[in-house]
């Protein structure tokens, strides 16, 4: 079948078949920031925005997307730059291939949440994976940013 | 502290990579090859011990889009390893690419090739084949001397004589021991016997096994893996294939990491047997499933530990008996078990009197193991630790001044660590600096929160080496940019650790520039330098020595180079980072002069390759500490604080020194609490998703703290160790310490689950 969808601001046309994953569609239109890690709906890797809302996409059908708008973090660098420095000042970055998904979803926790707890960010990141960075180093980022933004130091989130 | 001399060691700063990386460009191996290579598929033994009795490819040919499928019949029989190991392997050659005999659940039975996922799932399905079944071993215990073999082949090979024998089931066995154990043991107050089993835990890294290969435009094997050992890489296809390694190029892009999973040639044979036969580029992507049930796991172990003491807490001799499971393939089979005993026994080098380490290695028809970060020391520091923790509570003294009466001390010489020294040690401050910031005076008492819940603590201390000593061979190259930048190519695998920045960072202080003039690229076999690649916790200790040569070797062609321009004697120069200076009358020329002078009539290389080995594997040491509340009801254990300090002689980049160790202990939380590994009747692995293998969330580890005690390692780089691996070896005694401190029972196989801990009671501390 065909659909339609916007991808990163860009109307695209597409052939899917029905059992196509919304996964396998980005990545064949070169969306290679989307990563696959388990293929149960557990790792969180392959988080993008379903109208603005953050879906797993190995456990969304192509087709469901079909008359909505796709973002990846393709689309949004300036979003994800203006925070993820800090994540790298804390080398939480480690090996990487959790990074796009867990930028996404903390995309979509400070577009809901400007301001959260610890404990609201650990809660909202809880289903993306990491097997590198032991996760406080993101915790940490994440505070630090949150902390120069409102004009403070970057040292009181621990 | 020294390091505050170095302008870039010793300083926290951003991975050279890590833009790249939470942008989300790409960078690995299924980002950059082409979107038409053949898709290969790997059919599966569903038994753990079968032989292909007939098999039948016609009707999946028939499948439009199936390229090839390819059986035991068409395959090379030259036996190899597919182990990531310095030539000659201790790990047997045991493998073909596909064998008749299968030997366990997951064994490959035929390579699929087609030109999209859906023909090659459909094809495999397709093929038909009669299996005869054989008997299985499932059980470790039941395999030495078994009548049934899992290997029973005649051309079954070790290169190394590591005391296996093929007609016993037997990988690998040995004894060493230093003094009388048995008479020391006899003259002992107290005796702690116990036996402990941990599982074949999986690496789960976020990338799963994947390799690309196609024939390059000079018709060679070109493959790009996600692998830390492109070196060993080349010559195991090059044995395997049946072609000559210079027929052979093998890359790593960035890797979604290893903790060692990837120092084992997993998936490569299998595509590039593909791209040799059909001509055309083809790729495998494990699933996670693969990953769970045909990787590279830990080594289940099995270790019986005899801890003799005095009755006012001296630990005077310690007799260890490791038996391994390395699964139905022997990699890294005869090397893990020996880390076991090597890196446990010699943290009590300062009392012990004798020891003895004793191990067998044997074969199952379960899924063969490999290197997991650790690599046999996380078995056997559980097995050691524990047992000191159980004689501290036995004899009612701290187990923290037990540790302090008992361990080693920098300047001992240690007999049960291959009588190495221990030249640079802080594990005495680690330990006294771990109490004050974990608060264990205060922590260590057990505390009913009077709501069912128990709070508790517990602790461990660990080391770990820098490298296979007189093995492993670290190398890089230095070459100097028409700008006055320098490219450091290196052949050690940065699998997200940063060894490509640390390594960076060492250079620039050589060269007294900036770490942004310093580009680097790794690894690729045509263009890197010899390096036995990263495990081993090698890479900071060997290759960055191998920089620092490789960098001081520079700066004289360097000065050679500009003593022309100067017109004086190489001599008489000075080498300042941006410019060369003529110490006679001050004249100087910048560094950009002197490159590109390096272009024009110039016959001193502008460009140095330099190699490190080293005779000895300087242990990092670390104290652990952990917090625990522990619900009686339910047997649920939450981490409230994991503590920990590490002597790693001083970190190169302290932030990416912390994550390392901040990342070891999650996985080490993980192991001890929550990944389990269990069999069905059929030897087939329960947990083959990230379902039912629960790796910590960032909800399961409570809080972490790390610090660092300095030491200085005189043969390391800047004094340098290594951090890598070490770090995953406390968690399991120290929460299973506070497990016992908190219901009175000693668990003793891992993982600890709330349904061990709810079912237990305290009398069973004196079973066993």
């Amino acid at each position: 079948m065909e659909i339609k969808l916007k991808l990163n601001g860009r109307a695209v046309t597409a052939a899917v078949e029905a059992d196509t994953t919304l996964f396998d569609l980005l990545r064949e239109k070169g969306c290679y920031s989307v990563k696959c890690g388990c293929e149960t709906s557990n790792c969180g890797l392959c988080t993008v925005f379903l109208d603005d809302v953050p879906v797993l996409s190995c456990s969304v059908l192509a087709a469901r997307a079909d008359g909505r708008a796709v973002t990846t973090l393709e689309g949004l660098q300036e979003e994800a730059a203006d925070f993820v420095g800090f994540i790298a000042d804390q080398g939480a970055d480690q090996c990487g291939f959790c990074n796009p998904g867990f930028v996404m979803n903390t995309i979509a926790l400070l577009r809901e949440n400007p301001d959260p707890t610890d404990d609201e960010i650990r809660g909202y990141l809880a289903g993306n994976l990491c097997r590198c960075s032991g996760y406080e180093g993101q915790l940490r980022g994440i505070r630090a940013y949150l902390d120069s933004r409102k004009g403070k130091g970057a040292q009181n989130g621990n | 502290m020294a390091t505050e001399n170095y302008r870039y060691v010793g300083h926290a700063m951003r991975k050279k990579d890590s833009m790249q990386l939470l942008l989300g460009k790409p960078v690995y191996t299924d980002d950059i090859v082409p979107r038409d290579a053949l898709v290969v598929k790997l059919l599966r033994s569903p038994h753990a011990s079968a032989l292909v009795e007939e098999i039948d490819t016609s009707i999946a040919l028939k499948v439009p889009g199936v390229v090839a499928v390819y059986t035991w019949k068409d395959v090379p029989k030259t036996r190899f390893a597919i182990a990531g190991q310095t030539y000659p392997e201790p790990s047997p050659y045991d493998r073909l690419i596909l064998d008749r005999q299968l030997r366990f659940v997951g064994d490959p039975v035929a390579i699929i090739a087609a030109e999209n996922e859906k023909a090659a799932n459909k094809a495999m399905r397709l093929v038909k084949v009669k299996y005869k079944l054989l008997p299985a071993i499932l059980d470790m215990h039941e395999a030495l001397d078994n009548p049934v073999l899992v290997h029973p082949e005649e051309d079954w090979y070790p290169p190394c004589p590591v005391g296996g024998d093929n007609r016993r089931n037997l990988v690998a066995s040995d004894v060493e021991s230093n003094g009388d154990v048995d008479k020391v043991l006899a003259d002992c107050d107290i005796v702690i016997d116990r036996t402990y089993h941990t599982r074949a835990f999986q690496q789960a890294m976020m990338e799963t096994f994947r390799t690309y290969a196609e024939m390059d435009r000079y018709g060679r094997l070109h493959v790009i893996s996600s692998t830390q050992i492109v070196f060993h890489c080349r010559r195991i296809l090059s044995r395997a294939l049946g072609i000559p390694k210079s027929r052979v190029r093998v890359e790593k892009p960035r890797i979604g990491g290893g903790f060692g999973a990837k120092q084992t040639a997993v998936c490569e044979v299998y595509p590039a047997f593909v791209t040799l036969k059909t001509g055309r580029p083809a790729e495998l992507i494990y699933t996670r499933e693969e990953s769970q049930i045909a990787g590279s796991p830990r080594h289940e172990m099995e270790i019986r530990v005899r801890l003799g003491a005095s009755s006012d807490g001296r630990i005077r001799a310690l007799d260890l008996h490791t038996l391994s499971n390395t699964g139905a393939y022997g990699e890294h089979g005869p090397t893990t078990v020996g880390l076991s005993g090597h890196k446990s026994i010699p943290l009590y080098t300062g009392s012990l009197e004798a020891f003895r380490f004793a191990y067998d290695v044997v074969y199952t028809n379960l899924q063969p193991a490999g290197a997991y970060r650790g690599y046999g020391a996380t078995q056997g520091i559980f097995a050691v630790e524990s047992a000191v923790n159980e004689l501290a509570e036995r004899l009612g003294v701290d187990p923290t001044e037990l540790r302090d009466r008992c361990m080693v001390r920098e300047g001992m010489n240690m007999p049960a660590y291959y009588g190495e020294p221990a030249a640079a040690c802080a594990l005495d401050r680690c330990m006294a600096h771990c109490r004050e910031m974990f608060d264990w005076e205060h922590r260590y008492p057990v505390r009913d929160m009077g709501n069912g819940k128990v709070r508790a603590a517990g602790v461990a201390m660990a080391m770990q080496g820098s490298c296979i000593s007189s093995v492993d061979v670290g190398s890089a190259t230095v070459k100097l940019s028409e700008d006055g930048t320098y490219n450091l190519i290196i052949g050690a695998a940065d699998m997200g650790t940063g060894c490509d920045t640390i390594l960076a960072q060492m250079a620039a202080e050589c060269l007294d520039c900036p770490v942004e003039n310093i580009a680097v690229f790794g690894a690729d076999t045509d263009v890197s330098p010899y390096d036995s690649g990263s495990y081993a916790s090698s890479t900071t200790y060997v290759t960055g020595k191998a920089v620092e040569k490789a960098c001081n070797e520079l700066k004289g062609q360097i000065c050679r180079i500009a003593a022309d321009l100067l017109g004086c004697a190489a001599e008489d120069t000075v080498f300042e980072g941006d410019r060369v200076r003529c110490a006679a009358d001050g004249r100087t020329v910048s560094m950009e002069e002197v490159a590109y002078k390096s272009q024009v009539g110039n016959v001193h290389a502008a460009e140095v390759t330099a190699t490190h080995s080293s005779p000895v594997s300087p242990p990092p040491f670390m104290v652990g500490m952990a917090e625990i509340e522990l619900d009686k009801g339910t047997g649920e254990v939450k981490v409230l604080n994991y503590m920990a300090v590490v002597d790693c002689g001083i970190p190169v980049n302290p932030a990416l020194a912390r994550i390392q160790t901040e990342g070891g202990i999650v996985q080490g939380i993980g192991m001890t609490l929550t990944e389990n590994v269990t069999y069905d009747h059929n030897g087939r692995p329960v947990e083959s998703s990230l379902m039912q293998y629960k790796i910590p969330t960032r909800l399961d580890m409570g809080h972490l703290k790390v610090e660092f005690e300095h030491s200085h390692e005189p043969t390391g780089p800047f004094g340098a160790k290594s951090i890598g691996e070490i770090v995953i070896n406390t968690p399991a005694p120290a929460i299973a310490h506070a497990i016992y401190r908190a219901t009175g029972v000693w668990h003793r196989e891992l993982p600890i689950t709330p349904e061990d801990i709810a079912m237990s009671r305290p009398e069973e501390t004196h079973r066993a």
